[in-house]
């Protein structure tokens, strides 16, 4: 493991520079962030991933940020363990009936002030899952939306330019 | 891989029933309920094991495999009564399977021994979705989870949302201070009713929604429908075709066990081997990506091939990953060996029982971890495996340790068949036109995806579109171990246990 450590203190960083904010989430983001909440929540947002019917191909990319190109954390975002202590529900799938009252249950057990990122193109409408009757269709029909992330599934860089719009916009 | 060998003891039972013409490349056959009952003795005394359990209005189909000659068959049992002999009450592989077409096609398993609702919550607008549906006439009573009764047990009810960045659903936990009692599992929360969508879908609409049952195997699935499809067609592929998607579906399985070992360390509270294992996944992805247009190498196989050739740069891309892989690899692997820690957590860990993982026809990683040395590749087989040289690695010890070798030695495996496939790697076209055949055809397929072997059965209608498409996911056989797996065991090794499975919610929920 020493030698593990050693070679890698050597070698340089994987990590990617950080990308420019995504436009488009800037303007939906807009005027949706007031001032209060900005100042309690300084630079740093804390994150519960939910997933409320995705094929798993969200979550995949999801993880992915936390590896050493993307780097997540260093922009201050962490994925935390339990809804009560996020700021940021990311939310995936195109929401299943049979999730439907979880979603809810997360939502409602967040503190204010919170935001809702449905990320990809099932979270914006139900995707391809769209139509049945065990899917509800997109985030927006049952908790309020903040921002989308469209993509199926948006790969790591789409993730990280609309969640640095989220900060820009919350700091 | 003959579909008329007479020496298959599967076949002479099945036989006695109706042939049905137009299904491949398996044969199938309408039988009676007393067929139907010698077939499910042979399952109770494991002369053959289960493939699938599906439904449609009226019947049920049964797919079972033998082990010595490699058959797969499938046995139709008309339902009119809206009812058939429970397959679970001799075979508890087909439990979950049989409450699940209860569920969603409406006919019962008679004197089944769990007639509890399973992917039906009692949230849907309507019951039997894929049967005749009616609107849910009075509310589902609260499920009933299985009672355990002794002294200082407590309960643990877990998710359907969990802590970590997973899919959904629960887990109730019955536990004697930290031992473990039991767990049961209660899924269907990503229930999509992907099924009902497939029915009279287009192919190509169906080929994205079978690429995204379950998204971290979506080369697979894509891979078995598209097989299902071309074995119904009676269509014939281009070579190059073949050997690409074989190209994406050992990078599937490189990027996602590379991935699982990282995870199942972390589990282990030794995250070293996450941060490295998630470098060397995301290197895969995009090489994927530069090679392909797509990370998860997402809608590349369709139906009649694969929709994008390797580029010119393709090869020493491809060739760049193997070396580096090659390069970080086999530190990651001593790391692993070596750190008593981790071996410590891992080691006689999450032990299953392998004449378990035999009677439940359990494959993939858990299988070969417990000496079942199934793989699709091998048995039936599928083409461009059967002119690549590679290893079945199996293990027998059963325990976390076990999965994570022979996930260390199947990346070896893929490594060396990626650079056998790019040695061989045929010319020509990519893509071939799909024989219309005008007539109401059958297929199926069985894949082995980095989880175990997926297979999907369909049948298409005169004009080409998907008149019914089963996909099943190998987790139906999985999930129900780690239930085994977990047993005595404490609950602060569950997540251990569980990453060391990796079954999926999704594929499993369809």
């Amino acid at each position: 493991m020493r030698k593990l450590l050693l070679q890698n203190g050597w070698r340089s960083p994987l990590t990617l520079p950080a990308p420019a904010p995504s436009e488009s989430a800037l303007t939906e983001l807009g005027a949706k962030v007031d001032r209060a909440a900005r100042r309690r929540l300084g630079r740093s947002l804390a994150i519960r991933e939910v997933d409320a019917g995705s094929c798993n191909g969200c979550e995949l990319e999801i993880h992915a940020l936390n590896n050493a190109f993307y780097d997540l954390e260093r922009f201050g975002f962490h994925f935390v363990a339990s809804p009560r202590h996020a700021d940021v529900l990311l939310v995936t799938g195109p929401v299943t009936v049979n999730m439907r009252e979880a979603l809810e249950r997360t939502y409602a057990a967040t503190p204010d002030p919170k935001w809702v990122v449905a990320v990809g193109d099932c979270g914006r409408n139900g995707g391809v899952f769209a139509g049945g009757y065990a899917c509800v269709g997109g985030v927006a029909e049952v908790i309020p939306v903040d921002l989308h992330i469209p993509g199926c599934p948006p790969n790591p860089m789409q993730l990280l330019e609309g969640l640095l719009a989220l900060l820009q916009v919350v700091r | 891989m003959s579909a008329t060998n007479t020496n298959s003891a599967l076949l002479t039972v099945l036989g006695v029933g109706h042939l049905v013409t137009g299904h491949r490349p398996w044969l199938r056959f309408v039988v009676t309920a007393e067929t139907w009952n010698v077939l499910l003795a042979g399952l109770a005394k494991s002369r053959w094991s289960l493939l699938g359990l599906w439904g449609e209005p009226g019947m049920v189909h049964l797919a079972a495999h033998e082990f010595e000659t490699g058959t797969p068959g499938i046995a139709s049992l008309p339902c009119s009564a809206g009812e058939f002999p429970s397959v679970g009450r001799w075979h508890p592989p087909a439990q979950r399977l049989e409450r699940a077409i209860a569920d969603l096609v409406g006919l019962q398993p008679a004197a089944g021994p769990d007639l509890r609702p399973w992917l039906d919550h009692g949230c849907w607008p309507l019951r039997h979705p894929l049967g005749s549906p009616t609107a849910p006439a009075e509310a589902l009573p609260p499920y009933p989870f299985l009672p355990t009764e002794g002294e200082s047990l407590h309960q643990i009810p877990v998710g359907p949302v969990h802590a970590g960045i997973i899919e959904p659903g629960h887990f109730r936990f019955t536990a004697n201070g930290e031992a473990v009692v039991r767990l049961e599992e209660r899924l269907g929360y990503v229930h999509k009713g992907i099924e009902s969508l497939l029915n009279g879908a287009s192919l190509e609409r169906a080929a994205r929604l079978v690429g995204r049952v379950s998204g971290d195997s979506t080369v697979a699935y894509a891979l078995a429908f598209a097989r299902a499809v071309e074995a119904a067609t009676e269509t014939e592929i281009p070579a190059r075709a073949h050997w690409l998607r074989a190209l994406m579906a050992e990078l599937e399985r490189l990027a996602n066990h590379c991935g699982d070992i990282g995870a199942i360390c972390n589990d282990a509270a030794f995250a070293l081997m996450l941060a490295h294992c998630a470098v060397l996944r995301e290197r895969v992805l995009r090489a994927s990506a530069a090679c392909f247009g797509h990370r998860l190498l997402m809608d590349c196989v369709v139906p009649g091939g694969v929709t994008v050739d390797l580029p010119a740069d393709g090869v020493p891309i491809l060739r760049a990953l193997l070396a580096e892989m090659r390069r970080a690899f086999p530190p990651l692997v001593e790391l692993y060996d070596n750190t008593a820690s981790l071996q410590d957590r891992a080691a006689n860990t999450g032990t299953l029982n392998p004449t378990l993982v035999q009677q439940f026809g359990c494959g993939g990683v858990i299988g070969r971890a417990a000496g079942r040395a199934f793989d699709a590749r091998r048995e039936p087989g599928y083409p461009p495996y059967d002119q690549l040289e590679f290893e079945v690695p199996v293990r027998r010890e059963s325990d976390v340790n076990a999965r994570v070798w022979i996930r260390i030695r199947e990346v070896e495996q893929s490594l060396a068949l990626i650079e056998g496939i790019l040695e061989r790697l045929p010319s020509g076209p990519v893509h071939g036109a799909l024989n219309q055949s005008g007539r109401l055809v059958e297929g199926m397929a069985l894949v082995e995806g980095f989880r175990g072997d997926i297979l999907v059965w369909l049948r298409l209608a005169a004009d080409g579109t998907v008149a019914r498409c089963h996909p099943r996911d190998p987790s139906w056989f999985q999930w129900p171990l780690l239930e085994a797996a977990i047993e005595g065991n404490i609950v602060a090794d569950f997540p251990l246990c569980n990453k060391s499975f990796n079954c999926s919610y999704s594929g499993h929920d369809l």
